[in-house]
């Protein structure tokens, strides 16, 4: 069997890995997952800093091409294989409007979201404390942006509007370890943010990506003998 | 046809990214103030077209964006501009990866430095902080270096074509130049070179000027 002409580099558990991951997966594109070890530090060797000068996963190969930075590999991925979920129909009007809640996921959703759930998820697992500061300071944030997302979803039933599109999926990863915290409840009490979660979890998709993200990261628990 | 507008402040370097790319293509445009000091960013006028209260906001006929990359792109989409490379799968996707890291990587530093470096002082009666400055300045070293190996290649980010990756670094670039700060540039040659090539550009000639006198 020939090897795939696409290839990912990274380590699946991350929320960046699993959006270039989704996109594969939305696509039907078959790929490899080539695994690297954060703990390990292969993100810091010669061999894929070559490929990535930031050190940083994920990295898709496809072909001649070779790049860095999820959001793009996942907008190459669409625009390649489904192009209708990073354009809508194609109009001027349709795409913008993809690009806006885009924009917004990186912008407005992302911070405040992975703050608290690193927090609540990742430093306990790494032995640490979680920074109760950090959760109080970021809580008020996310509150309101997911209010804007909630007037949004109300008028439209996606994101950039009547169909699905890369702005909605681009949320899925975050939200899929955001959505184990008890800070879950900032989504679940706005109705329509909450039907567009429970929505979007259950595309097969979404579902095949999650199996490569176990809610503890892999690290599994310390156990004192 | 009736011109499009924008609203902000030319200042802001959201909104100047829209006013270069409207610039490149030879749009009219209507620049519509927005007084940040006042708040009138968060009003219900200004949030009724921009939900998360910031600049800028566009309107084109029935159509209003906002989040300034994605205003620039449907602007020069509209005016089929060459700068996104939209025809050549390997081209815009190079674009997008630049484009990315201005947007995740080096404006978030920038961010810091132009508050720091600006805002602190002339808006808020302070003075810079200069751990904060030094820390950040080393992050930015960290970046262009990785800007000096690929500029070294390439004559541009994306490839041998200037793109909206490009330009979309020129306004914090005006704020970094006119720091004191901007020396560390000497340590990358390429960079430096490129830079000059962006800021040479008539649209990001006349957007600079506009965001000088405002």
């Amino acid at each position: 069997m020939a090897p795939a002409a696409v290839k990912v580099y990274g380590w699946a558990m991350s929320p960046f890995v699993a959006r270039a991951l989704l996109c594969l997966e939305e696509a039907g594109v078959e790929y490899e997952l080539v695994p690297m070890s954060r703990q390990a530090g292969d993100h810091l060797q010669p061999d894929f800093l070559a490929r990535n000068p930031f050190a940083q996963v994920p990295v898709l190969e496809d072909g001649d091409l070779t790049l860095f930075e999820s959001r793009a590999i996942a907008r190459h991925v669409l625009r390649k294989h489904k192009p209708e979920l990073l354009v809508g129909d194609g109009s001027p009007e349709a795409a913008a409007m993809v690009d806006v809640w885009l924009e917004v996921e990186a912008h407005q959703h992302h911070a405040p979201t992975a703050a608290i759930m690193v927090q609540c998820i990742l430093a306990p697992l790494l032995g640490g404390a979680r920074d109760q500061a950090v959760i109080d300071e970021n809580v008020p944030k996310l509150k309101k942006v997911l209010e804007v997302y909630e007037a949004r979803l109300s008028k439209t039933k996606y994101l950039a509007g009547e169909s699905v599109s890369l702005a909605d999926l681009s949320h899925f990863p975050m939200l899929r370890y955001f959505m184990e915290t008890e800070y879950k409840a900032l989504v679940e009490e706005l109705p329509h943010v909450k039907a567009w979660w429970e929505e979007l979890k259950v595309r097969p998709a979404a579902r095949k990506v999650k199996e490569f993200m176990p809610v503890d990261f892999g690290l599994g628990k310390k156990v004192d003998q | 046809m009736s011109p499009v507008k924008v609203f902000g402040p030319a200042k802001s370097t959201c909104v100047a990214r829209v006013l270069i790319c409207l610039e490149e293509v030879g749009a009219e445009y209507e620049l519509v103030h927005v007084h940040i000091p006042a708040g009138e960013q968060k009003s219900p006028a200004h949030v009724a077209r921009n939900p998360f209260g910031q600049v800028p906001a566009f309107e084109d006929g029935d159509l209003v964006l906002f989040e300034s990359r994605a205003i620039s792109k449907y602007v020069l989409r509209k005016h089929a501009s060459d700068l996104l490379k939209e025809s050549s799968v390997t081209e815009s996707t190079m674009v997008d990866v630049w484009l990315d890291v201005e947007s995740q990587k080096f404006d978030p530093i920038m961010s810091i430095i132009a508050f720091q470096c600006f805002i602190v002082p002339i808006f808020m009666g302070g003075t810079p902080d200069h751990k904060i400055v030094e820390e950040s300045l080393e992050k930015l070293k960290d970046i262009f270096e990785v800007y000096e190996a690929r500029l070294s290649k390439f004559k541009y980010l994306a490839g041998d074509f200037i793109s909206l990756a490009d330009l979309s670094h020129s306004p914090m670039l005006h704020y970094l130049l006119a720091t004191p700060h901007a020396p560390v540039l000497s340590r990358y040659p390429h960079v430096k070179s490129w830079i000059s090539g962006i800021m040479d550009r008539p649209s990001v000639k006349k957007i600079t000027e506009l965001m000088k006198a405002s």
